[in-house]
């Protein structure tokens, strides 16, 4: 990396630090949530994305992981009083629990079959948890599966913050942990095999790789970070909400939206498309429609035109402008930006020990 | 034994919805390889078609046969459409993910359009004539009439398809693109064209069942179609997504199952679940048989 796109990438980098800290405390509580919600929105795309981005295998259900974990959370807080934050880790093993149990299968049917497992799962789920609030909870109102959280129980742990405040920096905390372990993990021999799994299963398998071991393992990562993104958004919206029976379907596509439309198979993806989802939801808000009519057509539009989405577009431009002239240095090396997919350089598959 | 035999029929009467619908996605399955995410929302559109075209106050006025019909031909000239310019240009990549992120893209799409096209402020839900006489049967027997016509009309849609594949030459063109494009196209088959006719079979096929669906209810809005596509899914899934006689049976089981679920659901516990019972089943019929109970084997060499 040349000493410039070195300097231009610590400048942006220090820019969007003081940003991100600096915006909760010039912003309306309104704002600060919506910013909230794109920052849990991002993390559970991020677990799409490292499932289906990196590692080649679809889900249109990973909203279930999403609600796993959004009741363990809300359950854990109203019933045992326990602090959302410390719920986190609870709803990330649990969603991995039911990523390995559904990873299993994943094995054995693929592509379409696997989609639509993925999709009975989203749309089991809400029933599932109905049931499972009506019997045990009886303080859920009306018997609908709703659990509401307390105002006190996600107030600020921070004195000087406002809930509002201290729920964005929570969010961001989490999301910025999680999104720098995906960006290691992709560099590391793990990451490696998971894209050499992706686009070769037969030659992983060749060289060593544990392509079922390495495939359950993507899947239980991945709906871990659904599963965070779960119980960060009891924290932000005090509700764990399955009375309407597709809500988790929908939030699957939602999770594949912001993969495609930010770019798949990229670290920032997901938090681009994530902020995208939800600014073209606000500024159509007034007309119900307008918002999914917009987004199905940029899905379509983006697949064929932008294949790495808005951040692979990005980047591209910018390595044209930034980079060595020379086309011997490939792009894989950058802090924020595209890991791997590189048609011309296919990632060479390492054996894992 | 009463109550069994009502909740069974019922099933039945659910399960022709599913089956109709499960005998679309088949269609398109067995023709591109590719699973149309989409089909509800193609379903749901033509759906508002017909009502426009059959509503006295708001539409046209046509009867409602003469709309179901015309939004039929309809859906099968925009199903081509659809397939030649959104669906042709990434079936080709390499990346077989792009076709299911288009066609979730169509369902988000043209679900939204359905709404926007149709739906005006304080009318949220239409009604759609139904060209099925209302009532039972016969008042000694428990089988709503339009469960008997829905029947009678999934029938006459098998025989026809199984018509058109086993005895016409397009249908032999048909199953010759379905089983290996490539050789179909080396004896002179336009496989392009084959797609586009598949494609608009599915979507007239998916027409005529979300108008009749319609009808059968007291009100339909947007989320018509999409619980039934996940049943339709189920059904495919379970009989076997290359067999139209699999997706037939594959509905009229899911069907059954969850009527039965509902009603005996809490003898053993999962009451209030019914979706469980069908999802149950997929996953059981998928794990020990992953091509579905009537799909076949496809051996796969590297």
């Amino acid at each position: 990396m040349s000493r410039t796109q070195i300097l231009v990438r610590s400048v942006i980098g220090a820019v969007v630090a003081v940003v991100a800290v600096a915006l909760p405390f010039n912003n309306p509580a309104e704002y600060n949530t919506i910013f909230a919600q794109v920052m849990y929105l991002a993390i559970a795309a991020m677990g799409l994305n490292l499932l289906t981005g990196f590692n080649g295998q679809i889900s249109i259900g990973h909203g279930a992981f999403f609600g796993v974990g959004a009741f363990t959370s809300a359950i854990l807080v109203t019933k045992y009083g326990w602090y959302v934050e410390a719920t986190l880790p609870v709803a990330a093993l649990l969603a991995a629990a039911l990523g390995v149990a559904i990873g299993f299968p994943a094995l054995r049917v693929k592509g379409v079959y696997l989609g639509l497992i993925t999709l009975g799962l989203a749309v089991l789920f809400p029933s599932v948890a109905g049931k499972l609030v009506k019997s045990d909870f009886v303080d859920a109102p009306g018997g609908s599966a709703l659990l509401r959280v307390k105002r006190e129980n996600v107030d600020s742990l921070v004195s000087g913050w406002a809930p509002d405040q201290y729920q964005y920096f929570v969010c961001l905390v989490v999301m910025v942990v999680l999104f720098v372990v995906a960006s290691n993990l992709m560099r590391s021999r793990a990451g490696r095999a998971m894209i050499a799994v992706r686009d070769h299963e037969v030659a992983a398998s060749t060289v060593g790789i544990n392509v079922a071991g390495v495939k359950v393992g993507t899947f239980a990562l991945s709906a871990a970070y659904a599963g965070v993104a779960g119980g960060l958004s009891v924290l932000v919206d005090r509700v764990a909400d399955a009375s309407n029976p597709l809500v988790y379907f929908q939030r699957s596509i939602e999770f594949l939206v912001a993969v495609v439309i930010g770019g798949t198979a990229t670290i920032l993806g997901p938090l681009v498309g994530a902020a995208l989802l939800v600014a073209i939801r606000r500024r159509f808000q007034d007309t119900e429609a307008m918002a999914p009519a917009l987004l199905g057509v940029a899905l379509i539009v983006v697949v064929r035109v932008l294949p790495d989405g808005v951040v692979g577009a990005v980047q591209r431009l910018t390595a044209r402008w930034l980079g060595p002239r020379s086309s011997s240095s490939p792009p894989p090396d950058d802090p924020i930006g595209v890991v791997v997919p590189n048609p011309n350089h296919p990632p060479t598959p390492t054996p894992t020990p | 034994m009463g109550l069994f035999f009502d909740q069974f029929v019922n099933g039945i009467g659910r399960g022709v919805v599913y089956a109709a619908l499960a005998l679309a996605l088949v269609l398109i399955y067995r023709t591109t390889g590719l699973l149309n995410f989409a089909q509800g929302e193609m379903a749901l559109f033509s759906t508002f078609v017909t009502w426009w075209l059959a509503d006295k106050a708001d539409g046209q006025g046509l009867p409602i046969v003469l709309a179901i019909v015309i939004s039929a031909a309809l859906a099968m000239v925009a199903g081509a459409i659809i397939e030649r310019v959104l669906i042709r240009p990434v079936m080709s990549d390499k990346n077989p993910l792009n076709v299911v992120i288009v066609t979730l893209g169509m369902f988000l799409a043209i679900n939204a359009l359905a709404a926007l096209v149709f739906i005006k402020p304080g009318r949220e839900a239409l009604k759609m004539p139904s060209p099925f006489p209302s009532g039972n049967v016969s008042d000694s027997v428990g089988i709503s009439s339009a469960t008997l016509w829905f029947t009678l009309i999934l029938v006459a849609q098998c025989v026809l398809l199984w018509l058109l594949f086993q005895k016409t030459k397009v249908g032999l063109a048909l199953r010759a693109v379905a089983s290996n494009p490539e050789s179909a196209r080396l004896v002179g088959i336009d496989t392009n064209r084959m797609l586009m006719l598949g494609w608009a079979l599915a979507a007239g096929l998916g027409a005529v069942a979300g108008s009749l669906v319609a009808g059968t209810q007291t009100g339909f809005d947007v989320s018509l179609m999409q619980q039934t596509l996940v049943y339709a899914l189920a059904g495919a899934a379970l009989g076997g997504f290359d067999s139209p006689v699999g997706a037939v049976v594959g509905g009229l089981i899911v069907g059954v199952a969850e009527s039965l679920t509902v009603q005996y659901g809490h003898y053993i516990g999962v009451g209030g679940i019914e979706l469980i019972v069908p999802f149950g089943l997929i996953l059981v019929v998928l794990l020990v048989k992953p091509n579905g109970l009537f799909g076949r084997t496809i051996v796969e060499r590297v």
